[in-house]
């Protein structure tokens, strides 16, 4: 591979590769988890959020946090099933490091340049669903079992709108690479101007809204957070995860935020291209830009989770059936016709 | 499944437990109820109720509420108590709007004794009464979006409700327990300055109400989740003995401000009573509200009209209360508050009876949880608002 000229092997890239996913996505949880949990919230209800600890605005807080699920007892309850109590976290987890696998930061920086990336990304971020029953189930608590229940029944109903909603970015590209995709929004054009390329939010704002409102429920994330309900289920599946393991859940849930916010951002805004850098210019600016693009993806979907009540799951399936899954649907006819049509 | 079933089972072999599994399957798929303990340690029991529930897949098959988790028997302390030391305790019984549970005690105690409280004491009282009723009602506006998953209007409740009672302890000294009435008046003037103060807080409480308005009534997944739900026809909910707020969202246009035994300066005061059509959870939401809108109205003209004069009668330094007995009645927050009062002439009441809202409230939950999600059983439960001190007592 050739990385801004220099020459490096395989086995090389293969390390640097690994390590780069995994530093990532809980880098990206940690921002996340800052920048919006901690500072966005509280702005939002008029709080200060954590002010003191690090000195600037409390950005030790974080790291304090993560020490202190380190050091705190690994409860499991007397009655789970431990092997697999102790792996649910591990399978939510993973899933994240496998999406984020295939997205691009720059033309050439790239984990894994999938023909099918993204039905890859697609495939491999329903996996969670099944740590998130293993953990329902191995908790031994009643509460628990609810909470990945309602994860499991929910699975179809968000599923397919996301589906529905890429499926329009993928006719229109006309391949189902994400490098492709962001190449063929930088190479598009406005009504004949392609000064700014064309990012697919222009044409599949449909697509957009569907993929936004059904990452939410992918998320867990309030108004479709059914399986965590902590009013309801207190909690739901991670009801008795406690120390480290809880820590994983927490990197598990602001980790897919950010896979799924950088996803969303190469899908509909372009990726990590911008108008009139190239090269070896663009390797380089393209994670900065491709960040700036996921982060403004990102205060969408927490704005929206922390202004909305939540759905029942009988309101979410009829939400998904009667509303989502039609609207895809138009979306990919419209799509098709006016691909054909221009 | 029943014991006994679970006991006969576990006494055959295994061979034989196969054959049973075998059998069942083939007659059709039995799923058993699930039991689920809703508390007491859970976050939408508003302290320790708990809720014995019966699950078929999330439905609810039947609901029993179990009281009794948080009980201090503030009936039987009273009557080791003098008159002026029950205060203490009833201000204990309904946490949010103590001052509320002082007032109907205090009518009590001078009604036995033939006194009455100043006017000016007397529009203190309601002052005071009504800004614990907008205290408790703020919480409600914000909690209730809490219970159907917004967190944020809760943080509003609770930073709104902060100012009213920076209020009252400018007034008596205490947030949550003021300890401030005194039979035949009040321990204390209202401090210099107060009444503007108190004119300003009521423009934050409007502001605070259009915005509840706005954020959590006219949010439409909000309504798609309370609309409908836990529907109280009027006259099951006054058969369960229900009152106040929760009773008024079911159409019955019932106050004891109004409509009871005159204390306090109501009758004086020119208000509106509340009522909603739906007797559902948006309905009891949409009445608070507005009774909160009320209240903050009810305070303004209390201070308009407020007259001067001392605060407190003249009352003996020992305080013997004469043979006697009565019933006093109030509009609570919560809903009709009562105290039955027995003296035998001594210092302190011979017995006190108590009647809480909260309790006959809760009552109804067996009847109007059947059948519903359990989502909806903590929306319900949010709703009527109940305070576990106000239950217990």
């Amino acid at each position: 591979m050739e990385l801004l000229a220099l020459d490096i092997g395989w086995g090389t890239t293969l390390a640097i590769k690994t390590i780069v996913v995994l530093i990532i996505i809980p880098t990206g949880a940690l921002i996340l988890g800052y920048v919006f949990l901690l500072k966005m919230m509280s702005h939002m209800q008029s709080r200060l959020g954590p002010m003191d600890p690090g000195g600037f605005h409390g950005w030790y807080q974080l790291v304090g946090d993560g020490l202190k699920f380190i050091q705190k007892e690994d409860v499991m309850p007397a009655q789970a099933d431990r092997r697999v109590f102790a792996m649910a976290p591990a399978v939510v987890v993973l899933s994240t490091f496998l999406i984020f696998a295939v997205i691009p930061m720059g033309p050439d920086l790239v984990v894994k340049d999938l023909d099918v990336g993204v039905f890859y990304a697609l495939a491999v971020s329903s996996l969670s669903v099944i740590g998130v029953l293993m953990a329902g189930w191995a908790s031994a608590n009643k509460f628990a079992l609810l909470g990945a229940l309602r994860a499991a029944a929910q699975l179809i109903a968000y599923e397919l709108p996301l589906l529905l909603a890429v499926v329009g970015v993928v006719v229109q590209a006309g391949t189902l690479n994400l490098q492709g995709i962001v190449t063929a929004q930088q190479d598009g054009s406005i009504f004949g101007f392609s000064g700014l390329g064309e990012p697919f939010i222009l044409t599949q704002f449909i697509g957009f809204a569907l993929f936004l409102v059904a990452a939410q429920a992918e998320l867990t994330q309030t108004p479709f957070d059914m399986p965590v309900a902590e009013s309801e289920l207190v909690s739901g599946f991670m009801v008795e995860y406690t120390g480290f393991r809880f820590l994983f859940f927490f990197i598990g849930e602001f980790g897919t935020a950010f896979a799924f916010a950088a996803l969303a951002a190469t899908l509909f805004l372009g990726g990590w291209a911008i108008p009139g850098v190239e090269g070896d210019w663009a390797n380089i600016l393209g994670p900065f830009v491709l960040f700036a693009k996921l982060m403004a993806v990102a205060f969408l979907m927490f704005w929206v989770r922390f202004t909305y009540p939540r759905l029942r799951e009988d309101q979410l399936q009829s939400l998904a059936w009667k509303v989502l899954i039609p609207l895809g649907l138009l979306n990919l006819v419209l799509t098709g016709v006016f691909k054909v049509a221009f | 499944m029943s014991t006994e079933r679970m006991v006969a089972t576990d006494q055959l072999a295994p061979e034989a437990l196969h054959h049973l599994a075998d059998a069942q399957i083939n007659v059709e798929l039995d799923t058993g109820d699930m039991i689920l303990n809703l508390g007491p340690q859970h976050p939408a029991t508003h302290g320790t109720l708990r809720l014995v529930v019966r699950l078929d897949g999330e439905r609810v098959v039947s609901a029993d509420p179990v009281i009794g988790y948080m009980h201090r028997g503030y009936e039987k302390l009273t009557e080791f108590r003098t008159y002026p030391q029950v205060t203490t305790l009833i201000n204990r019984i309904d946490w949010l709007s103590s001052f509320a549970n002082e007032v109907p005690f205090m009518d009590a105690a001078e009604k036995l004794m033939d006194i009455e409280a100043p006017p000016r004491a007397k529009y203190i009282r309601t002052i005071l009464t009504e800004l614990s009723r907008i205290a408790t009602f703020l919480l409600f506006l914000g909690e209730m979006g809490l219970q159907v998953g917004a967190l944020t209007p809760a943080f509003y409740g609770f930073r709104d409700r902060e100012h009213v009672l920076n209020l009252i302890e400018a007034v008596t000294g205490g947030r949550f327990h003021p300890n401030f009435n005194r039979i035949g008046g009040l321990k204390d003037d209202l401090p210099w300055g107060w009444v503007a103060e108190c004119r300003s807080v009521m423009d934050i409480v409007f502001e605070a109400c259009d915005t509840f308005e706005k954020l959590v009534a006219g949010n439409e997944i909000f309504e798609a989740r309370t609309r409908g739900i836990g529907i109280i026809p009027a006259d099951v909910g006054s058969s369960y003995g229900m009152s106040g707020a929760n009773l008024r969202a079911s159409g019955v246009d019932w106050d004891l401000r109004r409509d009871g035994p005159p204390y306090l300066v109501y009758p004086e005061l020119d208000f509106e009573v509340h009522t909603h059509p739906d007797a559902d959870s948006f309905a009891r939401y949409i009445v608070r509200l507005e009774e909160t809108r009320e209240s903050a109205r009810m305070v303004l003209q209390c201070l308009d009209a407020l007259p001067s004069g001392p605060v407190m009668a003249k009352v003996p330094r020992i305080i013997k209360v004469p043979e006697g007995e009565v019933w006093v009645e109030t509009e609570n927050p919560l809903g009709q508050m009562g105290y039955y009062v027995i003296s035998k002439g001594a210092t302190g009441p011979f017995r006190v009876k108590i009647r809480s809202a909260s309790f006959s409230n809760v009552s109804i939950l067996p009847w109007l949880l059947r059948g519903v999600f359990v989502p909806d059983v903590i929306t319900i439960l949010g709703s009527l608002y109940f305070i576990l001190g106000d239950i217990d007592r």
